[in-house]
């Protein structure tokens, strides 16, 4: 059914997984509750549940990512769903066919999801808007609008260590402007209700009116910006962006505002340190804060499934849901 | 929960749970398990085995499934936001199991339970304990405990409210208000329930 909502049905229920802007609190916190459930599952013997066995997932990553890919492919797996793996820049598009040539062309094999990571922003709305009634589609990050799923993981990482975002102090460090994860984290954090949310950076690299758009304190000294914060969080630093005379070198950026064990000091005593991945070591953060006890980086890979899981079961639970009640919820109904 | 009548009172509980867990001593013994591992199914079934548990005093922890992840009907009705990480307290390669629910009906939940332990393991054995059972069997599956047995009209739903105090009630379903809610509800008034005790 059409609501005029690109990412919900007539339920109000999650059909697509585009952005994570527009979302309600309620809808985000379903979404950590569901992943807390499929952390389990690694748990058990046979590290699969059965959700969605008989769908078929196609990963369509029209820019390259490892990382991403793979969480999104063994959520999907752990799911016991079919994958289809793409790397559409050697396939069909670069042969000259179009991109909704493409798209109608997995439609025809049957596929249920799309996960699509794509260099413009706005593809995945695009593929969205385009894609059959059947078909869901899950941002895995575009150009430099969003990638929702990296946002909910850090949303869960921080969860899980420091409970509820009513009092929580965030800081996000390095390239704001081109960052996609630092507009999904921004405002993740803002519907959850963070206490309040410091982006830090070098002048080039922080957009103009952040304040006023992102609803963020901005600051450009980075001992001065973390001071006292719980979380801090630090985005990769792409190396493109040097040659672009945006940054004069990768030294002076870590002088400037590469993490160290020193000033890390000033946070508060428990804050905890995260990284999207991968990881330019010396460059924004040193070895021993990355290696150390406060990082919770890797923490994030694996929550990054289990988010993927949640998102992934939540839309193709959407798909064919029949407006029926019988079996076993609450404690209350026979099954 | 709406318009619904108590069927069984705490203190009518506490007896039926009393007579469960006799009946679930003797079947431990003739068969001659030792140390079994009691399993409550969410949500009702884990207060019905929280009682099972201290009256029979066993010596391993509690375990406790959510099935959510293992219905079979999921792409229908959708899944409960709250799903609670299953817990076992150990592994279950080669143990006898003790599974306890709170009532059953289609068999369905007990398929699921089922997938989800083996998922976890191969056990030796698996005793089913239900504290009430109805009409509307859609699986061959039976308990080798259980409570009570109701005759129910069509359209009527039994629920255990609990933990403290845990209460059986009656009323009609209303289907489709639950979807949504991600739960059951009753609406009109019960209409008669025979009850018959299985002792």
């Amino acid at each position: 059914m059409k609501t005029g909502h690109p990412q919900l049905d007539g339920q109000g229920n999650l059909k697509h997984f585009l952005t994570i802007e527009g979302l309600s609190r309620a809808l985000l916190v379903e979404i950590l509750d569901r992943s807390e459930g499929f952390l389990g599952v690694t748990l058990q013997a046979v590290k699969k549940v059965p959700l969605c066995r008989g769908k078929v997932v196609a990963n369509l990553f029209f820019e390259t990512s490892t990382r991403t890919r793979t969480t999104f492919e063994l959520a999907a797996k752990r799911l016991s769903a079919d994958v289809l793996n793409l790397n559409i820049s050697t396939s069909a598009t670069a042969k000259g066919e179009t991109l909704l040539d493409t798209l109608r062309n997995l439609e025809a094999m049957q596929v249920d999801m799309f996960v699509v990571r794509h260099p413009s922003s706005g593809a995945a709305h695009f593929i969205a808007a385009h894609a059959a009634p059947h078909v869901s589609v899950i941002n895995a990050g575009d150009g430099r609008y969003s990638h929702p799923t990296q946002g909910m993981l850090d949303m869960l990482t921080i969860r899980r260590h420091k409970g509820d975002f009513a009092n929580l102090r965030v800081a996000i460090v390095g390239d704001i402007l081109h960052s996609r994860v630092a507009r999904s984290q921004i405002a993740a954090l803002n519907i959850l209700g963070a206490a309040e949310v410091r982006v830090i950076g070098p002048r080039t690299l922080i957009p103009a009116f952040a304040e006023e758009a992102l609803g963020v304190r901005v600051f450009h000294d980075l001992r001065e910006g973390i001071r006292d914060v719980d979380v801090i969080i630090m985005l990769r630093l792409q190396r493109e962006r040097m040659t672009n005379a945006l940054l004069p070198s990768e030294h002076e950026y870590f002088q400037l505002y590469g993490l160290t064990a020193e000033r890390l000091g000033v946070a508060h005593p428990e804050a905890i340190v995260m990284h999207p991945g991968p990881i330019n070591r010396g460059v924004e953060i040193e070895s021993q804060v990355a290696d150390g006890p406060r990082s919770v980086i890797l923490e994030q890979v694996t929550n990054g499934i289990a988010i993927r899981m949640a998102v992934m079961s939540m839309c193709i639970g959407t798909q064919n849901i029949a407006m029926q009640a019988d079996g076993k919820t609450d404690g209350e109904t026979n099954g | 929960m709406i318009n619904s009548e108590i069927w069984k009172d705490s203190a009518e509980i506490d007896g039926i749970i009393g007579r469960m867990a006799d009946e679930l001593r003797s079947l431990v013994a003739e068969r001659a398990i030792e140390a079994p591992l009691m399993i409550g199914i969410h949500t009702g079934g884990v207060w019905v085995a929280d009682r099972l548990h201290e009256v029979l005093e066993l010596a391993e922890p509690l375990g406790h499934l959510d099935i959510s992840f293992y219905r079979d009907d999921f792409t229908r009705i959708g899944m409960h936001p709250q799903v609670r990480p299953s817990y076992l307290p150990t592994g279950i390669d080669d143990r006898h199991l003790i599974l306890v629910d709170d009532v059953l009906q289609s068999g369905r939940t007990i398929r699921a339970a089922l997938n989800v332990l083996f998922d976890y393991g191969r056990p030796a054995s698996v005793i089913l304990v239900t504290l009430s059972e109805r009409d509307g069997r859609e699986l061959p599956i039976e308990p080798n405990v259980v409570g009570l047995h109701a005759k129910l009209e069509p359209g009527e739903q039994i629920k255990l409210s609990g933990p403290h105090p845990l209460v059986l009630l009656r009323g009609q379903s209303t289907k489709t208000s639950a979807v949504k809610a991600g739960k059951a509800s009753f609406a009109a008034p019960a209409r008669c329930v025979k009850v018959e005790a299985r002792r």
